[in-house]
């Protein structure tokens, strides 16, 4: 175990080494993390203070991204936002990880009647394009927060469900099952302690790949106003605030959360790339 | 033909389930359809129950679904609540939009992706090999409805070449009689050169977001594909007995590396359908996704389940035909399944 940590940290340095983008990137993140823990603390001005006399205006000293309609600092809801989008991105990537491992898991190894029904399901729910099911999703949950994350979660469920039971299914007959299984061991040990963690690294890349589109995803549902609600500083709603002044020339209000989703997901897909590197480097490209 | 038959034969359950999940999907959006129905708030308890009666919402959920599935065969989608027209004419009505729209994109996103892709193949490092690298990291890290807003900006504000993103044709130009519902064919039947341009100057900027939305996992997977096939075995033999590099590259290479890219143009393709949403709302453009979004928001269950329908169908059709192409190309994959 720990010789296998030294060799990827060993890989991890010299894919550093090797491509510094990979360094900007860790930067990118670790700066991501930074702004969405203390940027609410930091931020110069409060997000939804609103003072319509100095609207509209352009960046400045005094208001670095300039302000919205509503006289709002773009700046400070862009900081403040960094906290709730990373929230969405993550729990929505963890949940789905979980609980689409956890089934794909149980239905790879049992196989059976059980693996052809939730199959078709994950069929059905492929059969649709993703963000169509997810808006429809928020739509019937109802408009919060937590319903995006659902939502997000729920169509980044088939890929773990297919990935887990193709991982568990061509190792549940593999001589240290069968070893496990005479040892004595049940079906549930065999599981959670012998099988799953084999199967965690591939699981783990599509995790990380995955962050970026979820952070896509919930942005471009509350751009069209679905989940999270107006007043809150959320990327996605700020740029669809700043739709409607674009084609008169007020540029600052899309242009800076943009560049706050694009940093973001920039730096999340080369992670994405960094970590599957170090976990399967056969799938280099 | 057999083949053909069999596979059209496996989409049918799946099929099925999307009925079935469309039809749960909508019973359990927040609302009373009844309530909204009548149109009056006011409207006193029995009136309701008339109402609900009328649209068979008071009996079981399987009557329903039977109710349901009966007038799905007969073609009928239902009836918008809010513009009172049946869904199947309304759908019909938007749906040349949406697909003028997208398959002009996607066409657009294939010849730019392909050549793009195969280019950097032949010549790793090069500077297109870099240009295909920005262009597919972009792509994928920027939200279309980011691109298209840019684009706006820069074509109809600073420069002024694009006209206002307000949906497909000006509103002062009169438009054609409808023959196909794609306006680029239908100005050119009807002779009007300066409808036709002013119909692909409101086509190009949604066209150019989708595109380029497209584009990055297209180019990506051509450059791999094509790398990998470039460094197979039979590619080092055919050019040891002495075959032409145009042969090698266009008849081995290229054929064996566009499998895996007609499966990435299936997913495109899917993922294209979704994201139409976004990229119809940042131009103003009348297609179903729009109308669908609309419908969401004013709770109107049966022009949103006919949309999911629609979408789901398009998507289970992709699939098959690209299992087709796919079989087409290569023949090994017929004796597979």
């Amino acid at each position: 175990m720990n010789s296998m940590m030294r060799e990827r940290l060993r890989v991890a340095h010299y894919l550093i080494a090797e491509n510094p983008i990979n360094l900007v990137a860790f930067g990118l993140f670790a700066f991501l993390l930074l702004a969405a823990i203390i940027g609410p603390v930091v931020a110069p001005h409060s997000p939804l203070a609103t003072d319509t006399s100095i609207a509209l205006q352009p960046p400045s000293v005094a208001h670095w991204f300039g302000t919205d309609q509503l006289g709002r600092d773009v700046f400070s809801r862009v900081l403040v936002a960094t906290r709730l989008d990373l929230f969405i991105a993550f729990s929505a990537v963890i949940l789905s990880c979980i609980v689409g491992s956890t089934i794909g898991a149980v239905i790879g190894y049992f196989g059976g009647w059980l693996d052809a029904t939730v199959s078709r399901c994950v069929d059905v729910l492929m059969a649709f394009p993703l963000f169509v099911l997810a808006m429809a999703v928020v739509a019937a949950l109802g408009n919060t927060v937590m319903n995006v994350v659902y939502a997000t979660a729920v169509i980044n469920l088939p890929f773990y469900i297919r990935l887990a039971r193709a991982e568990i299914n061509v190792r549940r007959s593999l001589g240290y099952v069968e070893a496990a299984r005479v040892g004595g061991s049940g079906d549930f040990r065999i599981l959670s302690v012998i099988l799953l963690p084999n199967a965690l690294s591939p699981i783990v890349v599509q995790a990380s790949v995955n962050l970026g589109w979820a952070v896509l995803n919930a942005a471009g549902l509350s751009f069209l106003g679905l989940g999270v609600r107006a007043p809150t500083p959320e990327w996605g709603i700020m740029v669809a605030e700043g739709a409607h002044f674009i084609a008169s020339g007020q540029w600052w209000i899309v242009f800076f959360p943009a560049c706050a989703l694009m940093i973001t997901v920039f730096s999340f897909n080369l992670l994405g790339d960094v970590v599957r590197d170090i976990l399967d480097p056969r799938l280099r490209t | 033909m057999k083949r053909v038959l069999w596979r059209l034969l496996g989409a049918i359950p799946t099929l099925f389930g999307v009925i079935l999940a469309t039809f749960l999907l909508t019973r359990v959006l927040p609302g009373d359809p009844a309530v909204f129905f009548a149109g009056n708030p006011s409207m006193d308890a029995h009136a309701i129950e008339q109402v609900r009666q009328s649209l068979g919402l008071d009996k079981s959920l399987l009557q329903q679904f039977v109710i349901y599935l009966h007038a799905l065969a007969h073609g009928d989608l239902g009836q918008s609540i809010s513009t009172g027209l049946p869904v199947r004419q309304e759908l019909l009505n938007r749906l040349p939009a949406s697909a003028e729209l997208t398959l002009c994109a996607f066409l657009l996103a294939i010849v730019t992706a392909v050549p793009l892709g195969v280019i950097a193949a032949l010549r790793p490092g090069s500077l297109i090999d870099q240009l295909c690298r920005l262009i597919s990291t972009l792509g994928v890290s920027l939200p279309t409805f980011v691109t298209g807003l840019m684009l706006i900006y820069v074509f109809y504000y600073l420069l002024g070449a694009a006209p206002e993103p307000i949906g497909r044709l000006d509103p002062f130009m009169t438009t054609p009689p409808k023959v196909t519902g794609f306006l680029l064919i239908d100005t050119l039947l009807n002779g009007d050169y300066d409808a036709f341009v002013a119909s692909a100057k409101q086509l190009i900027l949604p066209a150019l977001t989708m595109a380029l939305f497209a584009l990055a996992p297209l180019a990506r997977m051509t450059r791999a594909s094509m790398l990998n096939v470039l460094s197979s075995d039979f590619i080092r033999t055919a050019r040891a007995n002495g075959l032409s590099w145009r042969t090698t590259v266009i008849t081995y290479a290229f054929r064996n590396a566009m499998l895996p890219v007609v499966t990435t143009l299936g997913m495109t393709f899917s993922y294209m359908l979704g994201a139409n949403v976004l990229v119809e709302q940042v131009f103003a453009w009348p297609g179903i996704g729009a109308f669908a979004l609309n419908s969401l928001i004013s709770l109107d269950y049966a022009p949103l389940q006919g949309f999911m329908l629609i979408m789901a169908a398009i998507f289970l059709m992709v699939n098959l035909v690209t299992d087709l192409v796919y079989a087409i190309i290569d023949p090994r994959a017929e004796f597979e399944k």
